[in-house]
C-alpha cells in the first residue's frame, strides 16, 4: 500500500461520503415518516388505508433495493415520471425503509400492553392523550434498538447506489480500481470511510439501547 | 340513610355467546364499603370493568349521581374523573417516576396547576407511608409499594368511589397487610368504595355490605354478618367452604 | 396505450432468459445457505464456548462482517483476491464466498441467541433428572432451539435472495443484467420497454420472496 496514493485518493472518498451521508439520512428521515404512518394506520386499523399499508410492507419487504432503484431510475421515466440520480437514490431508500420503520413502530405499539390504555383511560384521560402521555413514549423506547439497527441497515444499503450513477463511495472506488488498477489503495479506503460513517452509529446505538434497557420497564 | 350514590340495574354483559353478567342490579349509597366476592371466573372482574366504562355493556344501565356511565361515549372522560380505578396488576406507567404518576391525570385530565397537584400528591404519598419515593420509579418499588401508588393515583383525582380490583391478589402475602391498611383507612374517612377480594378475614372487617356473585347473578346482598355466619344459598356455603381447612 | 415494453418479454426467448438470469441469482443464494446454515451452526455453538481467544475472533469476525455492506465485501473478494494474490476468480464464486461469510455470520448469531435464550434451570432441571451433557443436550437444548431457528434461518433465504441482486455490480449475469440485455436489444423497437421489463424483474423477485417470508411469519407464529 502507497501512502502517496492514499493522500491522494483521500479527498475524493470524503466527498462521496459526504454525499452517501446526505442522502442516506434523507431516505431515512421518509422512512421514518412513512413508517409513522404506516405503523399507525395499522396499529389503529384505518379501514382501506391500513390495506394499503400492508399491501405496501411486503411489497417493500420482498423486493431488493437494487431492482426497486432500476425501476424507479430507468422505468419510471418512460410512463412521463421523470427523476435524477438523487431523488431516484433518495425515494428508493425510504421505499424500503419505510416499511422497515413501520414494523419497529408497530411492534413497539403492540409491546404495550392494553391495560395501560384502560389504566390511564380509568384516569380520565382521552385517546389523545393516552396516546401522547403514556402510550408513544413507552412504544417508542420499545422501538429504539429496531429503530437504530434500521439505520444501520438503510446506510449499508446506500451502497448501490452508484447503479443510478451517484457518485458515492462504491461508484469512486470501482471507479479508481478501474482507471489505475490501485485496488489495495482504494478498497482500504472503502473500508475504513464505511467504518467512519457506520460505526459511531452503531456505538451510539448500543450506548443508547444499554440505557433505555437500564432506565428499564417491567414495572 | 345517605343518598344513593351508584345504582346498576339490570346489567348484562356478553361476550359473544358467553352471557357473563345477567341482569345484576344493586346500589350503593354515599361513605358505603361495599365487598363483592365470588367464585374465580363469576364476572367480578367484569362489574368493576363495566363499571369503569372500559367494557361496554349490552343492556341495562349504571347510574352516577343519575348520570349514566356508557363505554364510548363522549362524557365519559368525564364520568372516569369520578369513578377511580385500581387493578391487580397496578399498572403503573413504567416510564414516568412515582410523582409523575399521580399528578399527570389531575394535570392534563383536570386542568389543575401542576404545583397544587404536587402538594397534594406528596401529602398523600406521606398518608400511605411512601414520602420518600416521590423520585423513585416503579420498576424500583415493591408489588406493596406500587399498590400504595396506584391508589395515591386514584384519590388525587377525587373520585365519588373507588373501584379495587383483587388489589392484592399479586402480592407476596407479606405485603397483603400494608396495602389492606391503606384502605381501611380510606374506609374510615368515610370514602366510597367496592372492593373485590379473596381477602374473606379483610372482607368481613372493611364491608358494611357484601355481594355474592356467582354465573353473572347476584346470589346474597347482606350485611357481613348475616353473609359469613348465615349465608342463605348453598353456593354461597360452598363457597365460605372453600377458605375453611379441617384435619380429618 | 403507450408501448410499455411488455410485448418484448414475449419476444422469442426473452422471458425464459430473463427466468434463467433469475435462477443464476438464486442459485448463488441456495448453495450460499445450505452452507451457511451448518457453518452458522457451528460458529453459533463456538460462540457460547467460554474461551476468550475464541470468543474475541468470533466476535471480530462477526461485527466485520455485519458492519461492512455487502457490497463493499463483494469488492473485496472480486478485485482484492486478484490484486493481492494474483487469483481471477469468477464473479460467481466471489458471491457465494462473500453470502457465505455473511450467511455464516447471521446464522452463529442466531444460533447463538437461541442457545442462550434457553434458561439455565433448564439446564439444571435437566441435570437433577440425571440426563448427561450430551443428553441434556440432545433431549432438551436442541428441540427447543429448532423452533426458534427455523422461521428466522427461512428468512435468512430471503435476505440472501435480496442480497443477490448485487451480484450484477461484480459483472454477474443474471436477471437484473439479462433485463439490461434485452431492453438495449429492443431499443429501437421498444423504446419504453425498460419500465415493463423492469416491473417484470420486481415482480419476479417478489414472487420468489414472498412465498418464503409468508412461510417463515406461519411458522413463527405457530411455535411461539
Amino acid at each position: 500500500m502507497q501512502m502517496e496514493i492514499l493522500a491522494q485518493y483521500f479527498p475524493l472518498f470524503q466527498e462521496a461520503a459526504v454525499l452517501t451521508v446526505k442522502l442516506g439520512l434523507a431516505g431515512i428521515a421518509l422512512a421514518l415518516l412513512i413508517g409513522v404512518i404506516c405503523a399507525a394506520v395499522q396499529h389503529f386499523q384505518v379501514p382501506v388505508l391500513r390495506r394499503i399499508a400492508a399491501i405496501y410492507v411486503e411489497v417493500s419487504r420482498n423486493t431488493p433495493l437494487l431492482v426497486q432503484l432500476f425501476f424507479i431510475y430507468y422505468g419510471l421515466p418512460k410512463i412521463g415520471i421523470p427523476t435524477n440520480p438523487y431523488l431516484c437514490g433518495v425515494v428508493g431508500l425510504a421505499f424500503l425503509g419505510g416499511s422497515y420503520m413501520a414494523e419497529a413502530f408497530r411492534s413497539g405499539l403492540e409491546a404495550v400492553p392494553v391495560i395501560q390504555t384502560e389504566s390511564a383511560e380509568s384516569l380520565g384521560m382521552n385517546r389523545a392523550q393516552t396516546m401522547r402521555y403514556i402510550i408513544f413514549p413507552q412504544a417508542l423506547s420499545v422501538s429504539v434498538p429496531a429503530l437504530i439497527a434500521n439505520i444501520i441497515f438503510l446506510l449499508k444499503e446506500t451502497s448501490v447506489f452508484s447503479a443510478v450513477s451517484i457518485m458515492d463511495l462504491m461508484f469512486t472506488a470501482k471507479d479508481l480500481i478501474g482507471m489505475h488498477y490501485n485496488t489495495t489503495e482504494s478498497l482500504f479506503l472503502l473500508v475504513i470511510f464505511y467504518l467512519m460513517i457506520l460505526l459511531p452509529v452503531s456505538i451510539a446505538g448500543s450506548i443508547l439501547e444499554r440505557r433505555l434497557r437500564y432506565a428499564g420497564f417491567g414495572a | 340513610m345517605s343518598e344513593i350514590l351508584l345504582e346498576v340495574s339490570n346489567l348484562t354483559k356478553r361476550f359473544g355467546e358467553n352471557t357473563i353478567l345477567d341482569g345484576i342490579s344493586f346500589t350503593i349509597r354515599k361513605g358505603e364499603v361495599v365487598v363483592l366476592v365470588g367464585p374465580s371466573g363469576c364476572g367480578k372482574s367484569t362489574l368493576l370493568r363495566c363499571l369503569n366504562g372500559i367494557e361496554d355493556i349490552q343492556g341495562g344501565q349504571i347510574l352516577l349521581d343519575g348520570e349514566a356511565v356508557l363505554a364510548g361515549s363522549k362524557e365519559l372522560t368525564q364520568m372516569r374523573q369520578k369513578i377511580g380505578m385500581v387493578f391487580q396488576s397496578y399498572e403503573l406507567f413504567p416510564h414516568m417516576n412515582v410523582l409523575r404518576n399521580i399528578t399527570i391525570a389531575p394535570e392534563k385530565v383536570q386542568k389543575r396547576k401542576r404545583a397544587e397537584v404536587e402538594i397534594e400528591a406528596k401529602a398523600l404519598l406521606a398518608r400511605v407511608g411512601l414520602a420518600d419515593k416521590a423520585d423513585s420509579f416503579p420498576r424500583e418499588l415493591s408489588g406493596g409499594q406500587k399498590q400504595r401508588v396506584a391508589i395515591v393515583r386514584a384519590l388525587i383525582l377525587h373520585p365519588e368511589v373507588i373501584l379495587f380490583d383483587e388489589v392484592t391478589a399479586a402480592l407476596d402475602p407479606e405485603m397483603v397487610r400494608e396495602v389492606l391498611d391503606v384502605i381501611l383507612d380510606l374506609a374510615k374517612q368515610g370514602k366510597t368504595m367496592l372492593i373485590v377480594t379473596h381477602e374473606m378475614a379483610f372482607a368481613r372487617a372493611i364491608a358494611d355490605r357484601v355481594i355474592f356473585l356467582d354465573d353473572g347473578h347476584i346470589l346474597e346482598d347482606s350485611d357481613p354478618e348475616t353473609f359469613f355466619e348465615h349465608p342463605e344459598t348453598k353456593r354461597a356455603e360452598q363457597f365460605l367452604g372453600t377458605f375453611r381447612f379441617e384435619k380429618r | 396505450m403507450p408501448a410499455l415494453g411488455l410485448e418484448v418479454l414475449f419476444k422469442g426467448i426473452n422471458f425464459q432468459r430473463l427466468l434463467l438470469g433469475l435462477w443464476t441469482a438464486l442459485s448463488i443464494s441456495l448453495i450460499s445457505v445450505a452452507l451457511s446454515i451448518p457453518l452458522g451452526i457451528l460458529m453459533g455453538i463456538l460462540m457460547t464456548k467460554k474461551n476468550p481467544i475464541l470468543r474475541a475472533v468470533l466476535r471480530v469476525y462477526l461485527d466485520f462482517i455485519r458492519i461492512m455492506p455487502q457490497l463493499v465485501l463483494l469488492f473485496i473478494v472480486f478485485f482484492g483476491t486478484t490484486s493481492a494474490f494474483g487469483w481471477n476468480i469468477s464473479g460467481e464464486l466471489a458471491s457465494v464466498i462473500v453470502f457465505t461469510l455473511w450467511g455464516t455470520a447471521e446464522m452463529g448469531d442466531l444460533v447463538r441467541g437461541a442457545l442462550i435464550s434457553i434458561p439455565k434451570h433448564q439446564y439444571e432441571s435437566s441435570e437433577a433428572l440425571g440426563f448427561s451433557s450430551a443428553q441434556t443436550f440432545l433431549y432438551v437444548v436442541l428441540p427447543q432451539t429448532v423452533r426458534r431457528l427455523i422461521p428466522l434461518s427461512i428468512n435468512l433465504i430471503t435476505r440472501m435472495i435480496k442480497t443477490t441482486s448485487l451480484v450484477l455490480m461484480i459483472g454477474v449475469v443474471e436477471v437484473l443484467k439479462v433485463a439490461q440485455q434485452i431492453i438495449e436489444a429492443n431499443r429501437m423497437s421498444s423504446p419504453n420497454a425498460a419500465f415493463g421489463v423492469y416491473l417484470t424483474v420486481f415482480v419476479l423477485y417478489f414472487l420468489a420472496c414472498w412465498p418464503i417470508s409468508l412461510l417463515a411469519r406461519r411458522l413463527e407464529v405457530r411455535w411461539q
